[in-house]
Formats: C-alpha cells, structure tokens, sequence
C-alpha cells in the first residue's frame, strides 16, 4: 500500500545536496496548463461575479470576450484536471497519520513539524486542497454547462439555470480560496516550487516534509525495485 | 374612447429623457436624478383584444426586426414563443370556463413588462447593460451587454433573449425611442381596437378602473387590473376578465417576484463571498509575517545525506 506514494521514475540522486525527483515533465506541463486556466478562469469569473471587480474583464478584452471565453478555459481546465486526477489519486488516498497530521495542524502552523507524524508523498492539507478542487471542479463544471447560455439555453428551465448559476458562484469562491491555501504553502513552504518548475526537491525538503515518502524512496532504490534505475525522470 | 396616441411631428423634437433621468443602472450606481419624470405605462386589455397580430407587426416594422420565417406548428401563436427579433408575442389560450359550461378564448400580448423592481437589471453583471428611467421604462443598452443570459435568470416574467448573431440581449423597449419624442409605442398606434392604450400610469390605472367596472358589470366578477406588487407594480399593465386566476391567460405568474435564488446569488453570496477570500488572503499575509518562511535547514539536509549514504545501491 505504502509504495503507492512512490512512482517508478522518482529517483534519488545522493550528493549534496540530495536531490529527489518529484514531478515528471508530464506532470509537470500538466499542472502549469491547470493552473493557468484555474487563474484565467478566476479572473474571468470574477469580473462577472461583481461590478467592482468588471475592470477584470479589461485583461480579455471587453466584456464580450470574458463572456465567451470563460467557459472554454473552463473546458481545458475539466480535461487537464482529469489528468492530474488520475496521475494523483493514489497518492492522495488518505491514510492513518493523516488524521494525526490534522490534529496537530497548529504544530504545522507553528513551524513545529517535528512534533506530527512522518507523512507520505502528500501531507493531510495538500490531499484535502487534491480532493476539495477535484469535487468543485466537478460541480463547477456541470453548474457551468448549465449556464452556459450560447450552447445550452434551451436544455433547462429557467429556475434549474438560477440554481446552476447560485451553485457556480458559491463552488468558485470556494475553489478560490482553496487555491490561496493552495499557493500559499507553495511559497511559504521554502522550496516547493521547484518540483513543480525543475521537478525535484532537495533531500533536506523532503525531510522535513514528506519524510515517509523519502524513507520509501531509499528503501526501494536500496531493494533495486525501480524498473530500468538508469532512467531519470522523463 | 381613449384620445388616440398623437401623429408624430414634423419639427425637430428634443428627447424627454436621457442619460440623466437613469434611476439604476446595472452594476453601477447612478446619482439620483434632479427630478422625477411622471411614470408612463402601457394598458392591454385583454378583453378587448381580438388576436390579429397588429401589433406584432408593428413592433417588427418599427425597430426594424427580421424575424425567421417559422413553420406552422399547429397553433396560432407565431414564432411559438419569444425571440431575439420578436419582442412581443400574441399567446393564445383555450380555457373551459367550469362556471359557465362555456370555452373562452384567452389572448394575451406578451413581452417585457418594465418591472419597477427589474430582476433582469439586477441580475445583470455588465455596467449600464440595463437602464431604467424615472418614467419606468427599463432598456437594454447593446454596446454595453456581454451576452451572459444573467438577465434570463433575474427576469420573473420569461422575456429577455439572447441573440445568436450579436450576442446581446433583446426585449421590447416600450419603444422607448418614441416616447422620447412625445409618441406612444408602435404596438399601441397599430392596435385597432384599443385593446392597447399608453399614458401616465396614474391614468392607465384611471382608464383600467373604468374597464374592470364595465367587465363587472357585464358579469365577470373577478375582472380586474395586473399591476402585480411582488415586483413593485409594472409599467405594462393588463385588464383581465380573471384577475383572479392569472395563470389561464398562458401562464402569466400569479404573484411574481424576483426569485429567492436571485436574491441570494446577488446578495449575500457577493458580499460573503468577497469577504471569505479577502480573509483568506489576509491570513496567508499575517501568517507569513508572524511565522516568515518555513525553511529548510542545514541539518534537514545532513539528515538527508545520512539516510541516502546508508544506502549502497544509491544511484547518480
Ligand atoms: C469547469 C468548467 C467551467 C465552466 C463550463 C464554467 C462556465 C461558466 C459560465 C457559463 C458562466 C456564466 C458567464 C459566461 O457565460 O461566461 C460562469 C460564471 C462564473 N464562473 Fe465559471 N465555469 C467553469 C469553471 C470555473 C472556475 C474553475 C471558476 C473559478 C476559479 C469559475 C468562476 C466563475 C465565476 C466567479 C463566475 C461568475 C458567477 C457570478 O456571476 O456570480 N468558473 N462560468
Ligand atoms: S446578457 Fe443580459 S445580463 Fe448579460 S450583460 Fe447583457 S443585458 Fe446584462
Ligand atoms: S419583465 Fe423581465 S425583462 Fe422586463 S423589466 Fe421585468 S425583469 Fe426586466
Ligand atoms: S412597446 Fe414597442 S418594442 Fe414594446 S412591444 Fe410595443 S412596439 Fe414592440
């Protein structure tokens, strides 16, 4: 169960700093084409979800343009989600310590880490950021294709699309908030990001935050699981 | 006989009203206008109206409309229900009257009822997409409409429509561009039997009161005048024989209001909403001014080292 937190072509390259691969390339365009359009999409929305917030739709060109285009963007995003999904969804099962890790959410808070359970590839918080965006994007979606009016106007009544739209603007300020926890860990998490620019993080990052994923990473390179160990990551 | 709408001038007229007689605006706030035009409202009596579509035609031809050439389906009303190029629409209902044993042929103009509380221009998220004057009329303003069908979703009465060719909003305007100019709507001038009538609302009311009298008289004890309150009162009014039952007359609702979900989606989930991700946000700043960067350390990375250095087969 546990190597599940452990993809084949994550490698460990000792030296100094140890360095880790995370992220294949796949991945990684992957998660820039989903975040992009998570950010086009909230800029969008937003300049329809509130008069103060119209100027917005000045970065589309016109209202017309933000009109059209949200949607679509919309589109992408469902399928490129999709593929995270079903690249992520194993590894963000959760798991015993999960509940730990949760308990002591302060301590994580705190800058204590060292007082909450080793954690898997994912930690609690990043796997519930991984299941809120995957249910809210499934409801944006659908509430979104029920408004959508150029192409499906004539597929439900009126109060059905009053309810859809209600939905919409409710599920996307909670999807937004949930990208600013999202981001914010990212960028107060030192080192972060670079798995998900170069792919890999450093030992010490791993450490320190996922260090059950790292211990699974060791053991398996020790055992020679790995398929074809000369492979780096894509 | 109500006085006939007046021929249009041949002089040069200044519009009535303009920009600066707005009472809303969608998505933006107007200032309060210097003074108060008198409200205008258009009468239909529905009791007086035979069916012919004069009006209808009137309204293509004067705001220059093309309509599609439908197909008969089978039933008087044509097209079968509003579009972008037919602002008005002749309904027409059957109704066997239990009382009376007898069938009542129930015609009813449709078309924007120029709500004094308009769920269209509340709805509307596009600033000055949607007007209203102090006389009442409420107008849709093209060049500033993004074609989101928001105002669909606010209307109480089923009008807006979204044209497929400019991507905007269409619905009668009350011919807005002829009161302007002293005239009454293109669909009242046509109307053969007066079964339209435009004034000040005060005297639509007067005249209304003066029908439902003489309906009464001639036996329709629920004749009565549809000025619903749920939406502030309209400036489209009806004479019905069945003010009772509204809904005979093709579903015209009985108690309209803009709907709850309306409310709630422009009310409290804008304002919850944007206070929710301004918090948010701000808690990310304070938390990181309060705790700074979580980072790795030295020792992190030492531990690191260790565990990989135990391990033989480690490869580069
Ligand atoms: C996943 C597929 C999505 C589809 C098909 C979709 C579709 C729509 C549609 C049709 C509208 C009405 C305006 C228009 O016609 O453009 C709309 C509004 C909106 N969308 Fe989306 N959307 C999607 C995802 C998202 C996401 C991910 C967000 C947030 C990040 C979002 C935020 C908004 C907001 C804030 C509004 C304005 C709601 C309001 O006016 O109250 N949407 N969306
Ligand atoms: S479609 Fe309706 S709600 Fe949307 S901008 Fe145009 S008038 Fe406003
Ligand atoms: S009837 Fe509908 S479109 Fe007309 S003013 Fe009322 S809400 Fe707006
Ligand atoms: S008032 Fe003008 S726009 Fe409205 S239905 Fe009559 S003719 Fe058409």
């Amino acid at each position: 169960m546990a190597a599940d937190d452990v993809k084949p072509n994550e490698q460990i390259h000792p030296g100094k700093p140890v360095i880790v691969d995370r992220y294949t390339v796949g991945a990684r365009i992957n998660h820039w084409i989903t975040a992009a359009s998570l950010i086009l999409l909230a800029l969008s929305g937003l300049a329809m979800f509130h008069p103060s917030l119209f100027f917005l739709s000045g970065l589309f060109g016109g209202g017309q343009f933000t009109r059209f285009i949200h949607p679509w963007v919309g589109v992408v995003l469902f399928f490129s989600f999709l593929g995270l999904f079903l690249r992520f969804w194993k590894a963000n099962l959760w798991r015993r310590e999960d509940g730990t890790w949760l308990a002591r959410f302060r301590d994580v808070l705190a800058n204590q880490e060292d007082n909450v359970p080793e954690v898997g590839k994912y930690n609690a918080g990043q796997k519930l950021v991984f299941w809120s965006m995957s249910v809210l994007i499934v409801i944006l979606i659908s509430s979104g294709l029920v408004a959508w009016d150029q192409y499906f106007s004539q597929y439900t009544t009126i109060d059905q699309k009053r309810v859809a739209i209600l939905v919409h603007s409710i599920a996307a300020v909670a999807i937004i908030g949930v990208w600013i926890v999202h981001f914010y860990s990212a960028i107060w998490v030192r080192g972060t990001i670079p798995a998900m620019t170069r792919g890999r993080v450093t030992g010490g990052w791993a450490w320190r935050h996922h260090r059950k994923w790292l211990r699974e990473l060791v053991a398996k390179s020790s055992k020679g699981t790995g398929p074809s160990g000369s492979k780096p990551a894509e | 006989m109500f006085p006939p709408l007046p021929n249009p001038s041949t002089t040069e007229t200044t519009p009535r009203f303009s920009e600066k007689d707005l009472i809303r605006r969608s998505a933006s706030t107007v200032p309060a206008p210097e003074q108060h035009l008198t409200e205008v409202a258009k009468l239909i009596d529905v009791s007086k109206c035979i069916g012919c579509k004069a009006c209808q035609t009137a309204c293509i031809e004067w705001n220059d409309t093309h309509p599609e050439v439908g197909v008969f389906a089978g039933a008087f009303e044509n097209p079968p229900d509003l579009t972008p190029d037919m602002f008005t629409l002749m309904r027409y209902s059957e109704w066997d009257n239990p009382e009376t044993n007898e069938l009542e042929w129930l015609i009813r103009k449709d078309g924007c009822m120029h709500c004094a509380d308009p769920g269209c221009l509340k709805a509307c998220p596009a600033p000055g997409a949607i007007v209203q004057y102090s006389n009442g009329i409420v107008d849709f303003v093209h060049e500033n409409c993004i074609g989101c069908g928001y105002c669909i979703k606010g209307c109480p009465f089923n009008i807006p429509r979204i044209s497929k060719v400019d991507h905007t909003a269409y619905k009668c305007t009350l011919c807005s561009d002829r009161v302007a100019v002293g005239q009454g709507p293109a669909c009242a001038k046509a109307c053969p039997t007066q079964a339209i009538v435009f004034g000040t609302k005060d005297e639509m009311k007067g005249w209304a009161a003066k029908r439902v009298e003489d309906l009464k008289s001639r036996g329709f004890a629920n004749a009565g005048l549809y000025d619903p309150p749920g939406v502030g009162g309209t400036h489209v009014m009806y004479v019905l024989h069945h003010a009772d039952q509204p809904e005979l007359y093709s579903g015209l609702p009985k108690e309209p209001r803009i709907s709850p979900l309306v409310e709630v989606w422009k009310g409290v989930t804008k304002y919850a909403g944007l206070t929710v991700l301004g918090v948010a946000a701000g808690v990310g700043l304070l938390h990181h001014l309060i705790m700074g960067p979580n980072r790795v350390t030295e020792a992190d990375e030492e531990h690191a080292e260790e565990l990989t250095e135990g391990d033989s087969h480690g490869r580069r």
